[in-house]
């Protein structure tokens, strides 16, 4: 199992959707992906458990990823939280 | 630590606001217990938890009516001075001003409520005890079937929300789906409820997102329910063998607490709100002492034969 921490940030009007292209990056991968913030935690492949993170910006988000493919699935969502692209 | 603002607390028992000091919100509880500081008000404060809400009711405020007048300032005084988070007089009982003063020099909080004391502290209490719960977030979904609080696990993609979709169809109800808040009330039970964000929302891959309580109506939808049985969804494995007799008791650890459950593989075509429904109506057979697995092996073996 590997795991960061990073810090998300988009433009305001666009997180729906980049939650929605999160997911569809997530769920490529073979490995278990999940994301915490603060006490919770939710499967990074589902769209709900992700939305109710409540995700802001500038919010503190750990990344973990655990499967055959961790390494490669970390550093994809870690890039894509750092820059999300729609 | 897991802890409740003052305010909810208000709000939920609709608590009179009689001394009020910054924000309630800054006021949190984190100890599920409640005192009716008897001994205390009689001066004994060996093992007191400051921490707690105080209540007064009749017995106390009885004893404190009988004290001369400057032993009654003294020791109101000192129960305030503890540091307790805020004094709740039941059954409407009058806050003396000697009570308002003692507040007002330790900034505590004077509330009142009109119930029983008895009552009150007791649903004080059991609303503490579900906040203040050890508690997780389970990726899975959360239904009532016949009564029965079924969580649903599984990895992404097995068809959890799409099971639950049919069993709501089916005339269930949907507590959660995706991600499950599942504390822990007691020793032996376990709640589980949906993350206000996403309550009531149910996500079909192809589809998007639905609101179930919208399409479906309020009898379709729950806002909490126990778990009280777990089934685990997965892929069917070849090379791996099921349960076919319903001989084998399994469990699944949640959160220390074991909890019944059954592992249901999974093949394109299964119709599984149908086995969900059946796996509920089993259970409770089961838990109301029937297991028709064992009935079986009577009826083999020749016992109850006619």
């Amino acid at each position: 199992m590997v795991s960061k921490t990073v810090r998300f940030n988009c433009d305001e009007a666009l997180h729906m959707k980049a939650v929605a292209v999160l997911i569809q990056k997530a769920s490529t991968f073979r490995s278990d992906l999940w994301l915490s913030s603060g006490d919770r935690r939710a499967n990074a492949k589902s769209l709900l458990g992700v939305m109710s993170l409540g995700i802001e910006n500038d919010i503190e988000l750990l990344v973990s990823a655990d499967g055959v493919d961790e390494e490669e699935a970390l550093d994809a969502i870690v890039s894509y939280l750092l820059h999300p692209e729609v | 630590m897991a802890s409740v603002t003052l305010r909810t607390i208000i709000e939920t028992f609709d608590l009179e606001i009689i001394t009020e000091y910054g924000s309630f919100d800054d006021v949190r509880i984190s100890v599920a217990d409640v005192t009716r500081p008897g001994l205390q008000l009689a001066g004994h404060f060996e093992h007191f938890g400051p921490d707690r809400i105080q209540v007064l009711g009749n017995m106390e405020t009885a004893f404190l009516e009988k004290l001369e007048p400057a032993d009654r300032v003294e020791r109101i005084d000192a129960l305030f001075s503890k540091g307790i988070p805020c004094l709740v007089l039941s059954r409407n009982h009058t806050a003396t001003s000697e009570m308002i003063e003692s507040s007002r020099r330790y900034r505590v909080p004077l509330l009142r409520t009109s119930d029983a004391t008895s009552s009150f502290t007791s649903s004080l209490v059991k609303f503490l005890h579900v906040e203040l719960a050890p508690r997780m977030s389970l990726h899975g979904v959360l239904i009532e079937v016949y009564g029965e609080g079924i969580l649903i696990l599984g990895e992404s993609g097995v068809g959890k929300s799409e099971t639950a979709l049919e069993v709501v169809k089916r005339g269930h109800r949907l507590i959660a789906d995706d991600l499950v808040e599942v504390r822990r009330v007691s020793d032996s039970t376990l709640l589980g409820r949906a993350p206000e964000i996403i309550r009531h929302l149910i996500e079909i891959r192809g589809i998007g997102i639905l609101d179930v309580k919208e399409l479906y109506g309020v009898s379709s939808v729950k806002m909490q329910e126990n778990v009280d049985f777990v089934i685990n969804l997965e892929i069917w494995d070849e090379k791996k063998t099921y349960e076919r007799l319903g001989l084998n008791e399994e469990t699944t650890e949640i959160l220390g607490i074991h909890v019944p459950s059954i592992t249901i593989p999974v093949r394109p075509g299964r119709n599984l709100a149908i086995i969900v429904e059946v796996a509920a109506i089993n259970f409770r057979q089961k838990s109301m002492g029937y297991n028709a697995a064992r009935a079986l092996t009577d009826r083999v073996f020749g016992k109850n034969s006619h």
